[in-house]
């Protein structure tokens, strides 16, 4: 089948849903690609270079022609009227917010996959474009927020003073929050993160942030099977919001990345708070596509308030990074498509017994297939049942080793009892030796480093040879089957002695430090 | 020469064997040890032959000659790879020569050129039962074992009904027959008799163990080899033998310890059999790999800044330790933290692996042990598993119930990313299925591991 991939043509878009990497892919799960010219212009991609990755480069018409299509953003009414029936489309269709679309896209009679509905389980995480698009956001926050911010971030003792570190609060630990956090943590500024979820804590610290907890009583914790945050109490608003106002006091850089799929927005930072921050500060709302987190947020816009802190309400943060933010959905896009051609044969198949088709496909051959069945998912399960046996059964083998060593040291107390009573002096003698020679052993032994376990096998091999003096001494002139058999004697473990020697020193010689 | 020189060159014969083992405790003082057991040997060797009968120095001579140059042609040529069976060829040297000995000891007490009665002649005899029983068990159960190592027997353990029946039988045998050998005050029957039990049991007793547990086995033979040469020490009444076999047995008890303790498993449990009849588990495992391509696994090398190797058997027999070694050196030029962990039952012979990471001249001090490198997986950036499974599968942390359970494992899983060498998704040796592959940071690299680390390297 053919995938086409049409240029975008929403205004300030930048990136490209295929590039000549995910297009020799595509054509190695059985493709064939026509791109359209110009597709990867703003990202830094040649029609050439997609020529030489194997794609066909035609014009708009003709892409549209295609089988298969992938693009980034919804189609506009234009690009729906090219649609034709059995075609596939896949792209960001938000159908949770714009139903009409959906609609519209059933009335075509095509099947048509969300991008923005691949469930959040471990296995669709590599076609996951919202994590990806969110992680290369959260990463651009930053930088957006230091390029109007005009000061340091990290904290610097100079000849001409002191420097403080900048302050960070990053409201929302998902994909983006937790980039953000990673990237002002690596440009040397304080980071501060606060979430509803509990369990992103260690996240948060892990990525070099500090997390914020509530004066709250009894602890709620708005983690949700669907791996979203859920709205909270009334009371427990209160109390973040009260944190919020106490940390816009101190911070300089607010960034704030709250978002409820298929909601508007809530709004965290209140006006007050704004006027509350110290002149220059930044607030950078990533939730601005969906009405914003501040309620001065204008999307798309750099607004500057009277105070002037400046609120920056870009809703396209990933298109600040084009190359990048292409190579990521388009490596999205050729997960999905593996998940498609499970044959790898070239032809597709929306198998709804796969959850992550079923819930991203919104329209199946005319059929509106929206909302997808409930699917639950969640970071950390439960712990099973299978713990209780395990500390039974711990001390029954303990108890039974410990028998059986009382009943090992019984025999042997025995058995030096019987010795002592019966075995002649001269024996006693050497017996003692051989106790003796045993503990050594146990000690010198347990000191030999485990790296040289080896060595020390061949070693004790050469030296058991000492098994030679024994036959030396049978040995006699006589030819008798004693000569004979100490004769053989002799030249085994001489083999033992030379080849033991012989292999450890050639072993130990390998043994290098640098 | 006087009984007291021999007496007092022997007590320095064993003195410098105990310093030669001393020596190995650390690799910087092994060389100097290996040195001391040679300097021990030759003092022994000096003294024995001049206290021995003068007539006989031709044969001696000669059959030192002929044994020298076999061994040393032996340890020039062997591979790293074959170290184990080289290990079980001498170890059955040994059996069969403590064999040999308690033979013509006792056929010197029966042809009366030993004159020894009463109390004295039981222990002589019963030393020289023990000994040629230790010895014969030692030497079949070595050329099995070499067998095994080498491929010509099937490395599969050989499930006869009853077996430990067998075993148990035999030991009450051998019982029985030195109650009636001391009886009847030395019989060439009876020792016969027991010879042949005796073979037949180190037969059988490493025939039924299963190539994963070999380890164990060469270890345990190093100490009966050991144990035989201590049980000829109390038949010629040589305190040098007797230390000697002391020290040596011990050396191969402890060894067997530490594998076994490395499987968490006891001694009984890998004599009595391998795995295969234990409790099935309950957790199944299933889930989606990811695929890797050598090509990404070499940019993903070169993006960390610490790497870990894991290695397993499955990397020796590939014989891929030299290209590892390589890209090994190739991203340490780069700056990149790369070190080894090994985990001791990662060989077919215990410290096997650090010898094969030896020969492909990797420094012994990247080199390091399960204890001393688990706790910093957390903080590395990729793990590359080769040729490894049971011992890097977190089922045994996390499935009270299998087969592996609460065996210590190399903790690869906490790394940021894993990337796993592997023929196929297939079980390891204990066919416990290993979650590891479907872990979310793991990446599974087809194919052969020589020719897939050959491709990572020229991608580097």
């Amino acid at each position: 089948m053919r995938i086409g991939i049409p240029k975008e043509i929403v205004a300030n878009e930048t990136r490209a849903a295929a590039t000549p990497n995910s297009v020799k892919k595509l054509l190695k799960l059985g493709f064939d690609v026509t791109v359209e010219r110009g597709l990867g212009e703003k990202a830094g991609f040649t029609d050439d270079a997609y020529r030489e990755a194997g794609a066909e480069v035609a014009d708009r018409d003709t892409v549209w022609q295609s089988e298969i299509i992938y693009k980034i953003n919804a189609p506009l009414d234009d690009e729906i009227e090219k649609l034709r029936e059995g075609m596939t489309l896949v792209s960001f269709l938000s159908p949770r917010v714009d139903t009409q679309l959906t609609e519209k896209l059933a009335a075509k009679k095509i099947n048509a996959l969300a991008m923005d509905m691949v469930p959040r389980i471990s296995r669709a995480q590599s076609l996951d474009a919202l994590s990806s698009i969110a992680n290369i956001g959260g990463y651009r926050a930053i930088i957006e927020a230091a390029h109007h911010f005009g000061r340091f971030f990290t904290g610097q003792v100079t000849a001409a003073g002191k420097v403080p570190p900048a302050k960070v609060l990053v409201i929302g630990a998902g994909v983006a929050g937790l980039a953000a956090i990673g990237t002002a943590d690596s440009l040397g500024a304080v980071v501060r993160a606060f979430d509803t979820r509990l369990e992103v804590a260690e996240q948060i610290e892990s990525t070099g942030g500090e997390f914020l907890r509530l004066k709250f009583e009894g602890e709620e914790d708005g983690s949700t099977e669907s791996g979203y945050a859920k709205v909270m109490s009334d009371e427990f608003v209160r109390a973040e919001m009260e944190l919020f106002a106490e940390q816009a006091k101190e911070v300089d850089i607010i960034v704030t990345t709250a978002q409820i799929p298929g909601k508007p927005a809530p709004k965290l930072i209140t006006k007050e708070m704004v006027d509350s921050m110290r002149p220059g500060s930044v607030i950078v709302d990533m939730a601005a596509s969906s009405g914003g987190n501040c309620e001065y947020t204008v999307p798309d816009e750099v607004f500057v308030t009277e105070s002037g802190v400046k609120i920056v309400g870009y809703t396209n943060l990933s298109a600040g990074l084009p190359a990048q933010s292409s190579e990521m959905y388009s490596t999205n896009l050729v997960n999905l498509t593996k998940l498609l051609s499970k044959e790898k044969d070239g032809n597709i198949c929306i198998d709804f017994d796969d959850v992550i088709l079923r819930n991203m496909c919104v329209v199946k051959e005319g059929d509106v297939t929206f909302p997808p069945p409930p699917i639950s998912v969640s970071a950390a399960p439960k712990q099973a049942a299978a713990e209780a046996p395990k500390a039974e059964e711990k001390p029954k083998k303990e108890k039974g080793m410990g028998t059986l060593k009382g009943i090992l040291g019984i025999c042997g107390a025995a058995l030096f009892a019987v010795i002592a009573l019966y075995a002649p002096q001269e024996f006693l003698g050497h017996f003692s030796v051989f106790i003796l020679a045993c503990i050594v052993g146990y000690y010198v032994v347990w000191n030999v480093t485990h790296a040289l376990h080896t060595p020390l096998m061949s070693v004790t091999n050469a030296i058991s040879g000492i098994i030679i003096v024994g036959v030396l001494l049978q040995i006699s002139p006589v030819v008798d089957a004693i000569t004979v058999m100490a004769f053989i004697g002799i030249l085994l473990t001489s083999i033992n002695i030379f080849g033991g020697f012989a292999v450890t020193h050639r072993m130990l010689k390998m043994f290098n430090k640098e | 020469m006087t009984q007291g020189i021999i007496a007092v060159a022997y007590i320095v014969a064993a003195i410098l064997f105990i310093l030669s083992l001393a020596g190995l405790s650390k690799q910087e003082t092994a060389k100097r040890g290996n040195l001391y057991g040679i300097a021990g040997m030759s003092i022994a060797l000096t003294v024995t032959i001049a206290s021995a009968n003068p007539d006989a120095l031709a044969y001696m001579l000669v059959a030192m000659l002929i044994g020298a140059i076999i061994g040393i042609i032996l340890a020039g040529k062997v591979e790293m790879t074959g170290m184990p069976e080289l290990i079980a060829c001498l170890h059955s040297f040994v059996g069969l020569a403590a064999v040999l000995v308690g033979y013509n000891s006792f056929l010197k007490i029966l042809w009366g050129e030993n004159h020894v009665s009463g109390t004295m002649l039981n222990v002589e005899l019963s030393e020289i039962y023990l000994g040629v029983f230790i010895g014969a068990v030692t030497f079949t159960g070595s050329i099995i074992a070499f067998g095994k190592l080498r491929g010509i027997l099937s490395s599969k353990a050989l499930m006869l009904p009853g077996k430990n029946v067998i075993n148990l039988g035999i030991l009450v045998a051998m019982a029985v027959l030195m109650g009636l050998f001391l009886h009847e005050d030395g019989s060439m029957l009876y020792l016969a008799i027991v010879t042949a039990l005796a073979l037949i049991f180190g037969l059988h007793l490493v025939a039924s163990i299963g190539g994963a547990d070999m380890p164990v086995v060469i270890s345990m033979l190093n100490s009966y080899s050991g144990w035989a040469t201590a049980a000829s020490g109390f038949m010629l009444s040589n305190d040098l033998l007797i230390i000697t076999g002391a020290l040596v047995g011990s050396s191969g008890a402890i060894l067997s310890y530490i594998m076994c303790k490395a499987m968490n498993r006891s001694f009984i449990s890998v004599i009595a059999g391998g795995f295969g009849n234990e409790v099935k588990s309950s957790v199944v495992v299933e889930g989606e790999y990811r695929e890797i391509l050598p090509e990404e696994v070499a940019e993903r090398l070169k993006q960390s800044e610490s790497v870990i190797i894991a290695p397993g058997y499955g990397m020796a027999v590939a014989q891929a330790q030299y290209p590892v070694a390589d890209i090994s050196r190739k991203l340490r030029s780069m700056g990149i933290n790369v070190r080894f962990a090994i985990h001791p039952v990662a060989g077919r012979l215990p410290g096997h692996m650090n010898v094969l990471l030896a020969d492909a001249k990797v420094p012994y001090d990247i080199v390091l042990e399960m204890d001393e490198i688990n706790e910093d997986f957390p903080e590395t950036d990729t793990v590359l598993v080769i040729g490894a499974n049971d011992t890097v599968n977190p089922m045994s942390q996390e499935d009270p119930h299998c087969a592996i359970a609460g065996m210590p494992v190399l903790e690869v899983w906490k790394a940021r990313s894993v990337i796993v060498f592997k023929r196929s998704m297939n079980t390891g040796y204990a066919g416990v299925q290993n979650p590891l592959f479907f872990k979310e940071n793991t990446h599974m690299c087809f194919g052969d591991a020589k020719a897939t680390v050959d491709k990572i390297l020229k991608a580097l």
